[in-house]
Formats: structure tokens, sequence, C-alpha cells
């Protein structure tokens, strides 16, 4: 895209001084690239077998990656009434266990993601994202600091703080899955799913919960209160929210192979109340890959890219074929077409 | 309301008038803060962003921390209370210097030294040599003999040679000891600000007791800020002291001038404030009905049932405050900075460098210079502008025989050098004329050389001629005048000195010849103001006719006259003549009255020819800037045929067949305005010939037309590209500058004179020559030059960048805050419109403050064309003066761009940072650093022209940004610890980024690919013939090469005296089916309404 000139002398001797002159009477040597035909339909095509490659690698990436997707939110309450539906989950006592079974596609090699998806739920509501003290998190010494936690500060207004408090801690994500293979059962480890930077510096190892979902409202999860915060990896898992409205975050990891067309019991707690707000409750596992995670979208857009820079860049080929046009050619100054008009 | 100054009178002055403590500081210690303060707040940008910094205190509403509009706030502030600041400590400094400089007033009559400040009106006060005048002073004894003084006055005019003031007449003779005790009242008008003018009376009290009232002009008073020179000391009474000094009164701060562009971009800035009125509206809204319909269900939120009475406020003022970033706090800043650089790039400027005398160019505003690339009207002056103002005789014609004709100068005229040996009495009397006819100093060095100190280069070039003529003025010793002619001394004694005024054109003196004791009043003046006075029955036909004959070679005439005096006509006409010059009310008037009744039947003695050179360059540059599309109006108090002759000779106009003169002239409104009537129909006509039409008129003539005949005058004025104005006031000119201001024109004055600088200070540009007038006109105008050539490179070179870069910058400003705010907007309908923030508060305020505002910064160093090629093509600036680089659909363009953009970053994150990945902390530096790299690559594809430093700062600047988030990502208290590395780290990351930028910029290259080869503007195509090196410059300067020839030829044509016959004269229907105004205002309106994004 360029013609690499430099129109004025260049810069022959480096002293400060003569570069400080150059720079106050406007003369430092300059690169003045244009866009030439030839540069414009090189960059495109280029682009355009790069983009093509990368796509590929990153779709063939893609497609590699071994996804199972669940449902369980509609086959695991009994009703379809939406009262009885809030009743019944809000209800702390009734049964709420029910089974999934899925079946393996292709084989899946260790480690095994399993992922909860939920749908509909806004992690990034203003009243919500803002609700939490990190310094509480990371210190017994800021237990008091629970002012941007409203509504969820302390035990009943009054003087007790709630740790960790705010909307989100609150809300904690609780249904638990179990995983078996022919009744045999799989391990779900459900250590370092965390990330290590929010274990060692934003939870503390000496912050306990306390009087966490101990009255008013009962929101989602409970904590045990004698694991520190810094190892309640669901929690930290949780409290990293999410910019959209459906998220996946991570339970835990299946160390196992699992095996083609084998099929997976998941017993299910379900817990979490996502029925009030007509939200969606997915269950997902995946194996990973170098690059793109489950994603086949920078795979296919890159692909797309590609083709349409090759496009863009044949179009320009022709154009400039059936109607090439002089770059600079004075004929086109007005002032040159009439020259009399300045003139007089 | 009078002023009563009683001299040297301890008890009564002190109360009624204040002292001599000089203030010009605008602020005290304590009224600093709330008025400086309360004067950045009567901007409406502050005041908006003072709103927006108080709403985000409010916790409830706010989106982000206050600190990130409060930072960049207090900053601005801060940086613009400083500067206020500095400026005012240091008039303060300077104040306080001259307040306590020591002076000698005599107190209750001993001298005692005291400081400045403490002079009070009526004391007498005693000045040395060299000293500076602390206040104004009615002068009553100075050491020298005569009583007289010599003064500087170049901090007052700027007029560097030495003025003479004499003392009052009624303290002429008094010893140096009484001084000490004179008493007595001098009454005077109140303090104001003219100063030329001081009519004022004395009278002294007893022992002291003169029968007369005294008068006083501005010739006894030495003014506040002037110098004394060679005279060893003088005497004066403090007359106006303090701020009420003329100094003190003409002092004002000037209305600060506003370029056309910051009027656009204060328009813009306008629409975009009703645009984040409206998005805000509409969020607010969908917030509200989202809030009741969905948020009260999602129980996670736990939005309250019953709100407070302002609920329905808090959303919509939560998306004020994330839409703010719509308007850049920035914006402002980054204008000052570079609108400082422009001035700057002038001052430095080596080609604009006068290497004679070594002036540079200077900026006096620093704000205006984008203003200089969109000017369509420059009006000039003539003598001192377009010629050098270096007076030198060159013809003469005394009693009918021409001088000078045949060599070309008249000093070398064998026939004269003749006449001079030979005593002719006509040539005597006529160099007497000249040499003694005026008010020059002679002053004698102390190794013997004459030199002449005088105000007028038109007296200063006679005498010197007289002088080469063996007709030397020696010495001028109070009121006797001695000449040295052939080795003989003849002495003169000095009567009366008649003087010139701009109304009366002519001087006179009238003196008493020692030797024969006859007295002679010498005169000399314009053709018109000295002819009609001659004796009857002296034919003045043959002066007439050489006064034409000159000024159709642009020289300068003067008429030389004289006549004997009978003794008691004299003493008759002196008595009135000092009453008249003793009155207080309309004292010019009667003077000049006065004058003109001893100014009759004179004997013309001859006419003298004054050249004045055209300064070099000035035809090339007035064709040039013609070519660019501005047109040039001439306005000089000079006669109407020097000026067109001139006029002429620098291609202002071009000679017959091209060009047409339409005169304009009548002395009755009724000639007037059928004349006027007449050139409008022509003009009408000849619009679309290829012509060259202009129009001439007088000064009489406009006074009329301006006043009884405005409308078709500017109808005129619209319609003619070139026009002469001759013998016009300065307040004409400044009504000439107003009416095409009115017309909503961009107007720059040249001027070098004090006549000048009304119309300088009137126009949108004033531009001052520092010449050898003075630096009067220097002082008042925008930007001083050296020579009036550089005003081409001022600008077609300056101009034109600062205009190219602002309009990038201020657009690209907006640019990149509504990029970052169409993400946040989109980001609302993700978040459930509740006014999340997708960015944290750290990342927003070091976006505009950091991240953006450096790399654009550079765009001062970028020239879209070389200055060559714009001087070859100068018609490229109609780009500027059409305003289309920045306007309202340019700036839709960037509007569209930042939208384009942001729906680009946003769809790409969301997709790419889908499910697992959207941890919002790491999506939200995804977006962000899809800013940066999309604008990185923005102000790279706008550039057009890589100096190293714009390499530094668009690369750099991306390579800090990761820095400055590698850093804020390594300490663990921050919201955004370790982001920065995990992204880094992830391949995914970086193909989002590759995705983003290619997505971003891939349309905006094909689309300005496409315009640059199918639909390329003018600039475009400069731009590839200047970098292909195309034939285009060597046509450019085949084109110059002609132009020269053609110059030369009209030069040529024009030197030759031409016949009497009115060429000039209006040629109604001359061959109407060409085409004139093609390119009057016709591009104008053509450039103007037709589409104007054209790059």
């Amino acid at each position: 895209m360029a013609t690499n000139e430099s129109c004025d002398q260049p810069l022959r001797d480096d002293s400060k001084k003569q570069i400080h002159s150059k720079f106050i009477q406007q003369e430092l040597s300059a690169w003045k690239p244009i866009l030439t035909p030839g540069w414009v339909i090189a960059i495109f095509i280029i682009l355009g077998v790069v983009f093509i490659l990368i796509g590929l690698l990153a779709f063939y990436a893609s497609v590699h990656v071994e996804e199972l997707v669940e449902r369980y939110d509609v086959d695991c309450v009994p009703f379809t009434d939406k009262n009885k539906i809030t009743k019944y989950i809000r209800d702390s006592s009734s049964n709420k266990t029910c089974t999934k079974t899925l079946r393996v596609q292709k084989k899946m090699k260790n480690p095994i993601y399993v992922y909860y998806q939920l749908h509909h739920f806004y992690q990034n509501h203003r009243r919500y994202v803002r609700s939490r003290s990190d310094k509480q998190l990371r210190s017994t010494k800021h237990e008091y600091e629970t002012k941007e936690c409203l509504p969820i500060a302390t035990v009943n207004n009054n003087s007790k703080p709630i740790v960790p408090c705010g909307l989100i801690a609150w809300s904690l994500f609780n249904d638990t899955y179990q995983f078996s293979v022919n009744s045999k059962v799989v391990e779900v480890d459900r250590k370092d799913i965390a990330w290590k930077s929010d274990r060692d510096y934003k939870f503390g190892s000496k912050v306990y919960p306390k009087n966490f979902q101990s009255s008013g409202m009962i929101g989602g999860g409970k904590l045990n209160e004698s694991i520190p915060l810094s190892k309640q990896e669901d929690l930290i898992v949780w409290m990293r929210t999410a910019a959209f409205s459906t998220f996946r975050k991570l339970y835990g990891q299946i160390k196992v192979d699992l095996d083609a067309n084998s099929n997976i019991t998941v017993v299910i707690q379900n817990n979490f109340n996502i029925y009030e707000f007509g939200g969606k409750k997915q269950l997902v596992l995946s194996t990973s890959n170098w690059s793109v995670g489950t994603n086949k979208f920078l795979g296919c857009a890159y692909l797309y890219v590609g083709g349409f820079s090759l496009v863009v860049a044949i179009s320009f080929t022709i154009t400039y074929v059936l109607k090439p046009r002089p770059l600079g050619d004075p004929a086109y100054l007005s002032w040159n077409k009439y020259p009399s008009i300045y003139e007089n | 309301m009078k002023r009563f100054v009683y001299i040297n009178d301890d008890d009564q002055s002190h109360d009624l008038y204040c002292d001599n403590r000089i203030s010009n500081r605008k602020y005290t210690v304590l009224n600093f803060l709330p008025k400086n303060l309360w004067e950045q707040f009567s901007r409406f940008m502050n005041q908006y962003f003072l709103l927006i910094a108080c709403l985000q205190l409010w916790p409830l509403i706010t989106p982000v921390n206050p600190a990130s509009t409060w930072g960049p706030l207090l900053f601005i502030f801060a940086v613009s209370a400083t500067k206020e600041a500095w400026d005012d400590y240091n008039r303060y400094v300077s104040d306080k210097k001259a307040n306590e400089k020591q002076v000698w007033v005599v107190k209750k009559g001993v001298k005692k030294h005291i400081r400045a400040q403490d002079i009070h009106v009526g004391n007498l006060v005693w000045l040395r040599e060299n000293d500076e005048v602390p206040c104004d002073l009615v002068l009553i004894g100075t050491s020298e003999p005569q009583g007289l003084c010599h003064i500087e006055t170049s901090a007052l005019d700027g007029e560097t040679d030495l003025k003479t003031r004499v003392i009052a007449s009624a303290c002429a003779g008094i010893e140096l000891e009484l001084l000490h005790k004179i008493k007595g009242v001098i009454e005077c008008p109140p303090p104001d600000k003219d100063i030329r003018r001081f009519d004022a009376n004395m009278r002294l009290f007893p022992p002291f007791l003169d029968n007369d009232v005294c008068p006083l002009t501005i010739k006894n008073t030495i003014l506040q800020s002037c110098y004394l020179r060679n005279t060893e000391w003088v005497c004066g009474v403090a007359i106006y002291a303090g701020n009420e000094t003329k100094l003190g009164m003409s002092r004002g701060v000037p209305e600060p001038k506003l370029t056309a562009m910051d009027a656009m971009i204060d328009k813009l800035t306008g629409a975009i404030f009703v645009f984040q009125v409206v998005v805000v509206i509409v969020l607010g809204v969908a917030g509200n009905v989202w809030k009741d319909m969905e948020a009260r269900k999602q129980w996670y939120v736990q939005y309250p049932n019953e709100g407070p009475w302002y609920e329905l406020l808090v959303i919509p003022l939560r998306f004020e405050l994330l839409c703010s970033i719509m308007i850049p706090i920035s914006i402002k800043v980054s204008l000052d900075l570079v609108k400082s650089l422009y001035a700057k790039f002038i001052d430095w400027d080596q080609e604009m460098m006068d290497t004679k005398t070594g002036t540079p160019s200077h900026a006096a505003n620093t704000a205006i210079s984008e203003d200089l690339g969109q000017v369509e009207y420059i009006l000039t002056d003539k003598t001192g502008t377009l010629t050098e103002n270096k007076m030198i005789f060159k013809r003469c014609c005394i009693s009918g025989t021409f001088y000078g004709n045949e060599t070309g100068d008249a000093l070398k005229d064998v026939k004269l050098l003749n006449a001079v040996s030979g005593g002719s009495s006509d040539v005597i009397r006529f160099l007497t004329v000249m040499s003694i006819c005026n008010t020059v100093i002679p002053v004698q060095s102390k190794n013997g050389v004459l030199s002449y100190k005088a105000q007028s280069q038109d007296e200063e070039a006679l005498v010197r001629a007289a002088s080469q003529l063996h007709m030397v003025f020696v010495k001028k010793n109070a009121s006797i005048l001695e000449i040295n002619f052939n080795a003989s001394l003849l002495q003169y004694e000095l009567l009366d000195t008649l003087e010139f005024t701009s109304d009366r054109k002519k001087m006179s003196i009238v003196v008493r010849d020692c030797q024969s004791g006859k007295i002679f009043l010498l005169s000399k003046g314009a053709d018109e103001a000295i002819l009609p006075c001659a004796c009857t029955g002296q034919q003045i036909r043959t002066f007439t006719e050489a006064v034409e004959q000159y000024a159709q070679m642009g020289l300068r005439t003067l008429c030389v006259a004289w006549r004997e005096l009978p003794e008691d006509e004299y003493r008759e006409w002196s008595l009135t003549f000092k009453e008249a010059n003793s009155t207080l009310v309309d004292r010019e008037w009667r003077v000049s009255e006065v004058c003109q009744r001893l100014e009759v039947g004179l004997e013309i003695l001859g006419v003298a020819a004054i050249e004045d050179r055209l300064q070099d360059g000035v035809p090339e540059t007035i064709e040039t800037l013609r070519k660019a599309g501005i047109n040039f109006w001439m306005l000089t108090g000079d006669k109407q045929n020097t000026a067109i002759q001139i006029a002429l000779s620098c291609n202002f106009v071009s000679p017959e067949p091209k060009g047409q003169l339409l005169l304009i002239n009548g002395k009755t409104e009724d000639e007037v305005c059928r004349s006027l009537e007449r050139v409008l129909l022509t003009m009408r006509i000849t619009n679309s010939e290829p012509k060259d039409v202009a129009f001439v008129i007088d000064g009489w003539a406009l006074e009329i037309a301006l006043k009884h005949h405005r409308k078709a005058f500017t109808e005129l004025s619209i319609l003619s590209r070139t026009a002469i104005c001759c013998r016009v006031t300065p307040s004409q000119k400044a009504q000439l500058v107003g009416i095409l201001k009115s017309c909503d024109y961009r107007t720059l004055a040249i001027g070098d004179g004090g006549n000048d600088v009304r119309m300088i200070q009137q126009a949108d540009i004033g531009v001052g020559i520092s010449g050898r007038e003075g630096l009067q006109a220097a002082r008042a105008a925008d930007y001083s030059i050296g020579k009036f050539r550089f005003l081409k490179r001022l600008i077609l070179v300056h101009g034109r960048y600062s205009y190219n870069r602002t309009a990038f910058l201020s657009q690209y400003s907006f640019y990149k805050s509504l990029l970052i705010c169409f993400i946040q907007i989109f980001f609302s309908f993700v978040s459930g419109v509740s006014g999340s923030s997708l960015f944290n508060s750290v990342s927003l305020m070091a976006y505009n403050v950091f991240y953006t505002s450096i790399p654009v910064l550079v765009s001062v160093l970028d020239k879209d064309l070389s200055e060559r090629t714009v001087m070859q093509h100068p018609q490229i600036l109609f780009y500027c003066q059409a305003g289309r680089l920045l306007n309202p659909s340019t700036f839709a363009g960037w509007f569209g761009r930042a939208l384009f953009h942001a729906i680009v970053v946003f769809l790409i994150t969301i997709h790419a940072y889908a499910n697992e990945k959207s941890e919002i902390e790491e999506v939200s530096m995804v977006a962000l650093s899809g800013c940066i790299w999309l604008q990185a690559f923005v102000v790279a594809i706008e550039t057009n022209s890589f100096t190293i430093l714009q390499h530094l700062a668009i690369w750099g600047n991306l390579l800090g940004f990761y820095v400055i988030n590698w850093i804020i990502s390594s300490v663990p208290a921050a919201g955004m610890y370790t982001i920065m590395f995990r992204l880094c780290g992830q391949p995914s990351y970086w193909i989002t980024m590759f995705l983003i930028v290619v997505c971003g910029m891939g349309p905006v290259i094909a689309l300005k690919y496409f315009r640059y080869t199918y639909r390329s503007s003018k600039i475009n195509i400069l731009q590839q013939a200047e970098r292909l090196g195309g034939p285009i410059l060597s046509l450019g300067s085949i084109e110059t090469q002609q132009r020269s020839l053609e110059r030369e030829l009209s030069a040529l044509s024009i030197s030759q005296p031409k016949s009497r016959s009115p060429v000039y004269e209006p040629l109604l229907l001359d061959s109407p089916s060409a085409l004139r105004r093609s390119f009057g205002p016709g591009p104008h309106t053509d450039f103007r309404t037709r589409n104007y994004k054209d790059n």
C-alpha cells in the first residue's frame, strides 16, 4: 500500500540539533504511503489467504472438541405450573434429586470439563455485579466493610456482618452433579477449578464464612463455615461474574476417558431457582483444545472474512483491469481542464 | 466632566484623582480562585463536565468511580488556572517593577526621590535623559534653551523615530530655581485613550501670572512609557496617573476571536449533546420498562418493590453518566495544545524570516491558525504593505519643465543639475520648499554625518533629494532653520507650522527670511489640495498633466507651492491662529479653517514625484493567492490613478482586454447611485464571462454608498472578486471589512501602519507587516510578518496544514469517544438495560487521557501534500475554504465509522468470549484492547506522512497500552489483577484482536481505496502525482514560467506612460457568451452546496 519515498532530504547528520531544527521547520523526513491498486489488492489477497489458513486451523481444532450438552431444568421438576414450581423449588425440605442419562457419541479424552450453563441469568446487572466487598473477602480486618454489599450486608440490618456479603455470594449456584458410567461412579475433581490468583490473593485463607444464609431470605447455596474462603472454589468461580446473561461456569473435571457409545448417568440435585424468571439450566461436558475452547465462532469468522477479502481482492482486480485509471493524472484536476478560469 | 489639575499643590489634589499605582492584574490572591473558576464555568463545556462530575458523586447512579471524571476535569482546570495565575503573576511583577521605580518629585517645594506609585496628579516630576516617563506629564521645563525635548514613543505607538515635544508656552523662560515653586491650574479633558490628541489649557498663578490662558496640545505632553532622549532633563506636571493615563486607558483585553472551525466544532458538540439526550431518554425508558417487566422477577437482584420518589430518574441518570464520555473531555486541552504548536511553527519558520532586518514572523494570537486556511477575502493596504515604503525622489516638474523623464531619475538629470548650478530661481525656490517645509529634524552625529529624523517617509525623501542637489538642510535650532546651499548659509526663522492632517492633505510653514526679513508661506501637499489654491492667473495645466503622468507610472506626487506674505496680513492671521489653537472644542476643525484662510493664492512651483517600489514577490504572491480562490481588495489612502497603477503592476487586476475596471464615482448621492447601479448591472452581465472585472471606488463615493445604498454595495461586494478603494479613511477600511464579514466571508486584513489598525482588529484575521511605518499594526495584529510575500506561505502552508490537522484531530476525538460509548450502550442491552459499565474506571479514564490522546497529537506533523506541491497548485486551498474536511457530512462519516467499529468490536467480543470465557473483567479488556487496536490503525490510515515521531506515537502508544495494563494487572489490590497476563497468554485473544482489526479496517481501506482511485479528490490526485513523481510537477513549473513571462510583458506595458484616454471605462456588453465567473461566487456555491465529502 505504499511507495516508500522520503521527499525531504534524508537525515545525514544525526546530531540532536539537526533533528530539532528539522522538527521546528516541519521538515522531518517522512514516509508517505498511498493506496495504490497493487498494494491494496496484494493486502487483500494476503489477508484472505492468511485468514482462511487460520480459520481452517481453528475450525479443525474446534471440530475436534467433543461436547455434550444436556438441558435438565424442565425435566427435573414434577410440575408445569409456574407457581407450583416456585413453591417446590423454594421449599428446602422437598426432594429435588433427578437423574439424567447422557450418551457419549465419540470418545472423550481426559480431562473432561464439567460446566453448568445458565441462560437468562444477569450476573452483569448493575445491582448485582457491584454487590460485593473485595476487601472483606481478602482479609478479616475488613470484615465490616459491607457498605457496597447492600442489600445483603448484615444480619437483619444490625451490626453483625455477613461474610461473604453481597448479592453475588448470596445467590451462589447450588446444583450438584454425580456421574456414573455403567453404575460405576466417575469422580469429578472439584479442586483447581478457580483461578490460582483468586485463591491466592483475592480470597483470604483466614477468612471463614460467617452469618452466611443465616436469616431472612435464603438465596442460593450455603457454605461450610469451617473451610476458609480460599478453599471454597465453587464460590470463587461463581464470584467471577459473567459479562453476558448466558454463561458457563466450571463445575469440575473428570480425569478419566469416556468411551464412545457409553451412557453416563447423572444424579442432579436441582436446587437452583431459575424458574421464577424463566431461565434455563444446562449441564455441559466438554474436552478442550489448544486455542479456542468449545467455540466455533472464531474459526467460522476467519473463514468468512478470509473468503470475503479474496472476493474484494478479485473484484478490485477486475475493476482495475476493466477500468484502469492512471494515478495522479493531472487531467483530473478541474483547473487543468479549464485552464482559463483562474487566469482571468 | 473636565479635570482641573492644580500644579504643585499638596493638599487638594490627593483625593480627587487616583495615584500612579499601575495595576494590570486581573486577580488578587483572595479572589483568584472564585473569579477564575467563575470564568472557566462560563463555558458550556465546562458546565457540562461539572454537572456530570457532580452527578457521579451519587453512588446510586454512578457507573464508575467518580475519579474517572473528576481527575481529568481537575487536571484541565488546574492547567488553565495555572496558566492564568502565571500570566497574572508576571503582570504583577512587571507592575511592581514599574510602581517601585524611583523618580524625582517636588514635594512641599523640595525635590525628593520617591516611588513612582506615589506620584499624585499635580505633582512636579523631574526626569533625566533615558528615563522612562512614569505618567502623563505636561512639560513645563527642559534643559534645552528652546524648551524642546526629544522622546521615543515606541512603547506607545511603535514608531521608532524621535519626536520633539515643547514646553507649554506660558512656562517659557522660567528660571530653573523657580520651577520648584510654580503654581497654577491645568484644565484638561477627562482621561481618554487618544494618544494623538490633548486639548487643554493652563493658567499660572502669581508670581508667574500671565494674562493669557495658555493652550496645551499633545505637543506639550510626554506620555507614560515614552523614553526621554537627547535631552538632559525635563520637568513636567502629572496630569493623568496610574491606570488613567493614555496608555492605561488604551490597554484592554481584545475580544477573543473564534475561528470558523471552533464554531463548527461547537455546533457538532451541540449535535452530539442532542444525540446523547435522545439516547439517554430511549435507554432510560427502556431500562425502566425492563425493570418493571423483568428485573422484579430476577430474585437474585432483589429489586425493592417500593422505591423512592426519584426511582424513575435513576436509570436515565445512570445512562446520562455512561454516555457522558460521548463528548470528549480531552478535546479542549488537545486543541489548545496543538494550536499553540501551530503558532510556534509560524514563529519558528525560517522561510518567513525577513533576513534583511532579522524579524521573524510572529503569531500573537495562537488560537486562530485554522482560519488562515479558510480565508476568502484579503483586504490589503497599499503603502508599506504591497510597496516597500522606501520613498525615493524620482522625477519632478518645475515650472513646466519635466526633469528625470529620460534617465528615470531626476537626481541624475543633467538638465536639473545645470539648472541648480545656474541658479534658476524657480528651481531654487522649489528646492527650498523641499528641504524646509517639513517636520524633519537634522541630527548631526559626532563624526559629522548628517542624518534626518522624519515622521513621514515622503518628507525624508524630499529632504534627502534636496541635499543631493546641494540644498542641504543642516540645522534646526528652535525656530531657526539653517540651509547650506552651494556653501552659502541661508537662515530662516520658523514662525508657524500649519500641520498636516489627513483631511487637509497638505502642510505649510510660515518662515521669515533672515536676510531679507520677508515672510513666506511654503506649502506642499496632494495635488487636489494644493492646485485649487493656486493664485488666479497661473496656468496649472502643465502641473495637472505632470501629476497625471506621474500617477500613471505609479509614482506618488506632491505639489509644491509658495507665497510671499505681507507683514500685516501675517500678523492679523497669526492672532486668529493662536486663538484657534487654544480652543477646547473642535480645535482641529477650527485650526484647519484658519489655515485654509492663509493657504490661498499660492504660486505653484512644481510637482515632485516619489517612487515607492513594490516589495519583492508581491505580484507572485497575489497571483498565487488569487489562484487559490482568495479575493483581493486594495484599500488605500492614495490617489485613484496611483492605486490602479500599483494594482496593475502587482497582478491585482489584469491589464486590458482581459481585465476591466468599473469606476464608481460621483459627488452627489444621485451620481453615486446611478454609477453604482450601472456597475452592478455590468457585474451581473459579465458574471459568467472569463473576464477579470474589478470595481474602483473612492472614499467620497464609498461614504455615500455605505450610507444610502448599503444593500446594493453589499451585492457588489459579493459579486466582485477584486476591488480597489482609494482615498479611504481608517474607519471606512474597518467598515468594508465589516460588510464582507456580514456576508459570512472569512476576511484577512493586512496592513502596516497606524491607519490599518482598526481594519486589522475588525477582520477575522489581522496581519501586520512590521515595516517602516512603525510597529503599530504589527502589535494590533494576530500575526505579524516581515514582508508581504510571506503571506503566501502563511496561508497556503501554515493555514492549510493547521486546518487539515485540526479537522482530523477534532473529529477523531469525537470518534474515539463515540466508539467506547457505543460499546457501553450495546453492553447495556445485554445487561438488562440496568446501566452497568463494561469498562472499569481506570480504563475509562486512561482511555481518554493516555491511550487515545497521544497518538493523535502527533498529527500536528502530518502533511497531506508537500509544501512545494501546494505552492504549485494553490487551487487546492478550496478544500479548506469551503470547509470540506470538517463539516456535518464528514462528521457523519466519522460517526458512522465509530458506530461500525463499535459493532465490530462488540459482536466479535461477545461471540469469541462467550460461554465459559465470559468473565466480565476479561471481556472488558478484550473490548478495550479491540478499541485501542482499531484507533491505532485509524490514526495510521488517516496519517499521510509518517515521520519517526508518528511511528513512535502510534505504535509506541499501542505498546504503552499493554505495558500500563501489565503494570496494573500485577497489583493484587486492583480489580483486574492478572487479567492482562492471562489474556496475553491465550492464543484466542490475539486471534480475536487480529479479527477485530481486519474486520474493522478492511472495509475502511477498501472504501478509501475505491474513493482514492475512482472518486478521487484533487488532494488525492496531487498526492498520487507527488508520490509517484508523475508529470504533474513538471507541468506546474512550466505553468509558472509562462506566468512570469506574461507578467514581464504586462509590467512592460505599464511602464510606458499611457495616453489619457480612459481605458478603464466600463465597457458594457463585452462578449457576453463567455464564462467569467465560473470561479467567482461560482466555486463557492459550487463547493459548498455540492456533496462536501470527498476525502
